[in-house]
């Protein structure tokens, strides 16, 4: 065994050992901020493993997709929604536990029969390639090209449809009924834009 | 293999002849690439506050430091070492760990990120393969560290603050993913060292800023807005806002955000270097000179002045927008929250958008010129 592969075993151990530790963390903590802190280790370490196994454009991706966009939603989703809820003693409530154990515990021997029963000899021909992105690429347009697409369309409804929900501003009932009927009849239920008066200089008016 | 000096091979060799084991040279050599990067990052950073000193002095019609070394050269060390006795306090309700941690990953991908930075063709820490990429993917768990800070203060306006930069750290991450994206497609690769190769042809005319000025300025906006510089120094502005996520941080922890901030900086110029203005290359290439005077490219004198040289130009070109950078803070005033966000997501993205769709067009119609 020579240095880099004493060194590629030390850090996929670690790398384990830290991937490990921070999912349970998620799962068994009780504050909330700390599980969502310790998703973003989960995805960093998982970055490290993919880049032990030499897919450097994965590991990137996966750095700035999970850790930069999804964990970071995840954590101003928990800090601006502040929802609270007073912890109340169910009667049965060992029922919910004993179910959700029932289904882990389930998942969990499906997937060790998975991992049992799959032959994980690699061959050792399999060619390391120079240049990831161009490997990527070509694949992607040419037998994943319909996948691609598919993604490309749901990420593009997924955004229109975002744009349409930050968009409508809900009236409150209350000023609802001082705002004439008439003017909303044949529009959508938004709430009239009136900029500050500070910006009036620099905003177009969009009067609905 | 390309000419130049192969530092790392000589070393190794030279090590190798001393009787060691090639293994044992190699693991000697490892530390050292990487102890040099963080010297020159923290050095480049106290240039940069010293520079930051008496230029605004300069522009205030002051002197500036004067007594603290020649020139007051020794006035950035003498802030560090008082940052670093100053009592490091922990507010009493605030969570220890995310506290600490917090500056923590504010400071580690930046200093991280200098191991793309190339000052010649093989002065480089490592060539990966999606350099760029890399970087920007590093800089995007920055804005889990300011998060962590706000909430970890357990303070209503540390949390606000940290929420802020936060957004400002995304929003304006895109513009500037987007204009690096088409430098990216001119050059068919992600690799920093490539970017440069390709802009090196025809000296200072072969740079990208003639073929990206759009480009350029949306890189040089988003960057100064990613390290919370002067137009968009929100999140920390000194006095005149109750200050962001850094309200309850003392001593080390303080300096810390400081230093990203500043090494951030740093950085962002270096890339433009790179990006934009031929990385370390110089305006007349010094291979040019070679051939005119009749010298071979392999002569080991040549490639000793020609690697000097880049270092220079590099540095030079870096500076000149750090100087940029400082003379902006005190000349433009500090923009709202809101025009903030309305300038990154209303103007930036699609101009930069619109940007990458020019390139590809371009780059479709003149291939020559385009990188086809």
């Amino acid at each position: 065994m020579n240095l880099a592969e004493g060194v590629q075993i030390v850090s996929f151990g670690l790398l384990a050992v830290m991937m490990i530790g921070a999912a349970l963390g998620v799962v068994l903590l009780s504050q909330v901020v700390y599980s969502a802190f310790l998703l973003g280790g989960v995805f960093i370490s998982m970055a490290g493993l993919y880049l032990l196994l030499n897919a450097d454009f994965v590991a990137a991706a996966q750095i700035l997709i999970y850790v930069g966009a999804v964990n970071v939603l995840i954590l101003f989703a928990i800090m601006l929604v502040n929802k609270q809820e007073d912890f109340t003693n169910l009667p049965n409530y060992w029922i919910r536990r004993g179910a959700t154990a029932l289904v882990a515990l389930g998942l969990f021997a499906l997937l060790s029969t998975m991992v049992l029963s799959t032959p994980w000899a690699v061959t050792p021909t399999a060619a390391t390639a120079e240049n990831t992105v161009v490997q990527i690429g070509e694949h992607l347009f040419s037998d994943f090209l319909l996948p691609f697409e598919l993604a490309s369309v749901l990420l593009l409804m997924a955004m229109v449809g975002a744009i349409i929900l930050a968009r409508r501003e809900l009236i409150p009932p209350e000023r609802k009924a001082q705002i004439d009927s008439a003017e909303l009849d044949l529009k959508l239920p938004e709430r009239p834009r009136t900029p500050v008066p500070a910006l009036r200089g620099n905003r177009v008016e969009t009067q609905e | 293999m390309n000419p130049g000096i192969d530092l790392q091979g000589s070393f190794i060799k030279a090590l190798a002849d001393l009787g060691l084991p090639a293994g044992a040279a190699k693991a000697i050599w490892m530390p050292i690439p990487m102890v040099l990067m963080l010297v020159v990052a923290t050095i480049g950073v106290l240039v940069t506050v010293w520079l930051e000193r008496k230029i605004s002095a300069a522009v205030q019609q002051r002197i500036g430091p004067e007594y603290i070394g020649p020139l007051g050269i020794l006035a950035p060390a003498a802030d560090g070492l008082k940052l670093l006795f100053k009592e490091d306090i922990l507010p009493a309700k605030a969570d220890p760990i995310l506290f600490t941690l917090g500056p923590v990953l504010v400071v580690v991908p930046v200093f991280a990120s200098f191991l793309i930075v190339p000052f010649g063709q093989n002065l480089i820490i490592s060539d990966v393969g999606v350099a760029i990429f890399l970087w920007i993917s590093l800089s995007s768990i920055q804005p889990i560290g300011l998060l962590m800070a706000g909430y970890a203060s357990n303070n209503k306006y540390s949390l606000i603050g940290g929420l802020r930069a936060a957004a400002q750290s995304i929003s304006y991450e895109i513009p500037l993913a987007l204009s690096v994206l088409a430098v990216v497609m001119m050059s068919n690769s992600l690799s920093t060292l490539d970017i440069v190769e390709q802009q090196s042809s025809y000296g200072i005319f072969g740079w990208n800023i003639w073929r990206q000025p759009l480009g350029f300025i949306i890189f040089w906006i988003a960057a100064l807005a990613e390290c919370e510089r002067l137009p968009f120094d929100l999140p920390e502005a000194e006095e005149e806002i109750v200050a962001g996520y850094q309200t309850e941080y003392s001593g080390m922890k303080f300096a810390l955000f400081y230093l990203g901030s500043y090494v951030n900086l740093v950085l962002s110029a270096l890339l433009i270097a790179v990006l934009y203005l031929g990385g370390w290359e110089s305006p007349i290439p010094v291979e040019l000179l070679g051939q005119w005077l009749g010298v071979s490219e392999t002569t080991p004198w040549l490639q000793v002045i020609t690697g000097t040289l880049g270092i220079t130009m590099t540095l030079l070109k870096a500076y000149f927008f750090v100087f940029l950078a400082i003379l902006m803070r005190w000349t433009l005033p500090r923009v709202r929250i809101d025009q903030l966000l309305d300038l990154g997501w209303k103007f930036l993205l699609p101009v930069s958008l619109v940007n990458l769709l020019l390139t590809a067009a371009l780059k479709l119609a003149f291939p020559v010129a385009f990188g086809g």
